[in-house]
């Protein structure tokens, strides 16, 4: 028969093995779908996980796509250790890329070298106010953080449809909703001759870095991860809780502004209704993968952006819905969640019939 | 305005609240019971898109709101199985029934985005709907606005009057003491969840077979997010939850009527009107933080583990 009982300690084995083991079981269940709808499960796997990785170009798509998913999910993960819900991070980026678009249309015949960090700085700041709103009334009273952030993600995406369909569309775009082009002054520089490899990307890597150096080694570090583990124990602390959530919140929206602009200056290069597929939603799961630990999303947003880069390709090559990514995004974090149940509890197998157990 | 408009109007709020009464009188017990189901939006597109294939393939919509409900039970018993057997996090499995939901239900309704089905007819109530005004507004809708009608009253009666109700709230408000006395909480809660998600499955049936009866992607637009912040707005009370359901439907329609009024102001700054309106109605009823903490289920939001001791 079998036994759980729950562990004194949590298990650091299991903290690291569980997303490796959500994401082959995950595979499992992409193989049992793809043979169940009539597809080759082998080659369905081939096209999700390996195509995206095959040459330069792509691998060059996979790191601008790794970008904002990282940019998000850094923030998120500071976020959640702070015990704060915060599910904004779409709107947060939404808004970026739209602070950063009426920034970048005013450079438009500029030529100030200025003109791009201004840019870049409308968008950061853009980023911070939509997270600062929920923040404040959270704090102020007492509303209910993961609502308020849904909310405004909506509010977000009809502000941003407004601006495209309204005062930011191309007066020469010949009633598109579609922004006019932005100078080659206001955009992000790419990197290498191939590919569409931005200064974005660079940013991304070191938001990372430097939010693990923030949690890990700093005193404000210390007091968020003391907040998010025991509340009782910070307050007695005397930490303050205000300022650690202003701190944690203003930084997450900053990172998906950041997030937002770099997208609509980077590789989109003009404001579009459709400036993220979802980045702000998939950034949960990718900080969750990461084990809400900065650089855990480093190789957690890789992931992703391989599975975003296999939906496009996967499409294209064997007819399957890109909505599949989606899916296979909820799948994973169910599997994560149920695995997670071995960091906290121990299962064995019991061969012998002794009657005086337990 | 004059009185045709008028009872055009809240004919139409009570149309577009129907589904926000549907899924929050599913939540409402779900959370009585002490259980936070953040999965509401995912349940709800899969009762939409899996209706909307049924009555589909199958040319009866009675089908479509069966397969609906069965969905929304099954998809709600996966988040069970975690949060109660597994212990997971009630917030984070919440959120993964949602994208799952999103996604699977984008997957699923990929073959039929923009086919149409003959949706619910409207069933105008003979004698009731010639009062003058109400019965306009009350008695001429289809068959699943007069459903919401009646399960409001009866799962009110059953929360209120009954054993059953009484057994939900000691579940919700403290389950060691329910446990104690013998009441399987994990047993009563399942119940609970699942009759959530059969609601948000009924819900989304009404947005694909009623409101509009298409399949498009992610077309609850976040209804499921809203019933989450009416159920709070109503303190857990199923009268106020169909007063604000129609409020928010009124907020919903009102940029048709502001249009008809003849105000020219984007579509796109008034579809904002329903979550500003959340937002709004959350600051005010979360700022008396006191009264929130007395109104709400002790429990809720919080694993029970029978193995441990309280």
């Amino acid at each position: 028969m079998i036994r759980v009982q729950a562990r004194i300690e949590q298990s650091t084995l299991m903290k690291i093995a569980s997303p490796l083991l959500a994401i082959f079981l995950t595979l499992i269940f992409g193989s049992v779908l793809f043979s169940a709808i009539g597809k080759d499960p082998l080659q369905a796997m081939q096209v999700l996980l390996i195509a995206p990785l095959s040459d330069m170009y792509n691998i060059g798509e996979m790191f601008v796509k790794m970008g904002p998913l990282l940019l998000c999910a850094v923030g998120l993960s500071l976020c959640y250790r702070a015990n704060l819900w915060n599910i904004g991070a779409e709107g947060q980026l939404l808004m970026g890329a739209l602070g950063g678009s009426t920034a970048a249309l005013a450079f438009i015949d500029s030529s100030s070298v200025l003109a791009l960090p201004i840019t870049l700085i409308c968008g950061v700041v853009s980023g911070m106010l939509w997270a600062a709103i929920p923040t404040y009334l959270k704090l102020k009273f007492n509303s209910n953080l993961i609502l308020t952030t849904i909310m405004f993600n909506y509010i977000a995406l009809y502000l941003l449809l407004w601006a495209v369909h309204g005062p930011l569309r191309d007066p020469e775009g010949y009633g598109f909703p579609e922004s006019a082009l932005f100078s080659d002054i206001t955009t992000l520089p790419i990197l290498f001759d191939e590919g569409r490899i931005h200064l974005g990307v660079i940013f991304a890597i070191f938001a990372a870095i430097g939010a693990w150096v923030l949690l890990n080694k700093s005193h404000i570090g210390f007091q968020i991860r003391v907040f998010g583990e025991d509340e009782p124990a910070a307050r007695y602390a005397g930490f303050n809780g205000k300022k650690i959530s202003w701190i944690v919140m203003l930084f997450a929206g900053a990172l998906a502004g950041l997030a937002g602009v770099a997208e609509v200056t980077g590789p989109i290069g003009q404001l579009i209704p459709s400036v993220s597929p979802g980045y702000g939603y998939s950034a949960i799961i990718v900080a969750y993968l990461g084990r809400l630990h900065p650089l855990g999303a480093l190789l957690s947003a890789t992931f992703m952006a391989v599975l975003y880069m296999g939906g496009d390709l996967a499409q294209i090559e064997i007819g399957v819905p890109t909505a599949v990514v989606g899916m296979f995004q909820g799948v994973l974090l169910f599997f994560l969640l149920a695995c997670d149940f071995f960091i906290r509890y121990r299962v064995s197998f019991i061969t012998n019939n002794n009657p005086i157990q337990e | 305005m004059d009185a045709e408009l008028l009872s055009q109007v809240l004919f139409a709020a009570i149309k577009t609240g129907t589904p926000l009464l549907l899924i929050a009188l599913g939540e409402v017990i779900c959370e009585k019971s002490g259980v936070l189901n953040l999965g509401q939006e995912g349940m709800m597109l899969m009762g939409a898109v899996v209706g909307f294939l049924a009555a589909y393939s199958s040319g009866s919509v009675g089908l479509g709101v069966i397969g609906a409900i069965i969905i929304g039970m099954f998809m709600s018993l996966i988040f069970a199985f975690l949060v109660l057997h597994l212990g997971a996090n009630q917030v984070a499995t919440g959120l993964a029934l949602t994208i799952f939901g999103t996604g699977l239900s984008a997957f699923v309704g990929s073959g039929v985005v923009g086919q149409t089905v003959q949706g619910f007819q409207p069933l105008i109530i003979p004698v009731l709907s010639d009062i003058p005004f109400i019965g306009h507004i009350l008695f001429t809708h289809d068959l699943l606005v007069y459903l919401s009608f009646v399960l409001a009253a009866l799962v009110s009666y059953v929360a209120t009057k009954t054993r059953i109700g009484l057994i939900i709230k000691a579940v919700g408000e403290n389950p060691h003491a329910a446990n104690a006395i013998g009441i399987k909480v994990l047993r009563v809660r399942y119940c609970a969840v699942m009759f959530g998600g059969a609601m948000a499955g009924l819900s989304g049936a009404y947005m694909s077979l009623v409101y509009t009866p298409m399949w498009i992607e992610n077309m609850t637009s976040g209804r499921g997010w809203i019933a989450l912040a009416l159920v709070v707005f109503a303190s857990w009370r199923v009268g106020r939850i169909m007063l604000g359901a129609y409020l928010f439907g009124l907020a919903s329609i009102m940029h048709l009527v502001l249009q008809g009024m003849g105000w020219n102001i984007s579509p796109n700054l008034l579809a904002m009107l329903p979550y500003v309106a959340t937002v709004v109605v959350m600051v005010i009823i979360s700022a008396d933080h006191f009264k929130e903490k007395l109104l709400a289920p002790r429990s809720l939001g919080k694993p029970f583990d029978p193995r441990q001791m309280a």
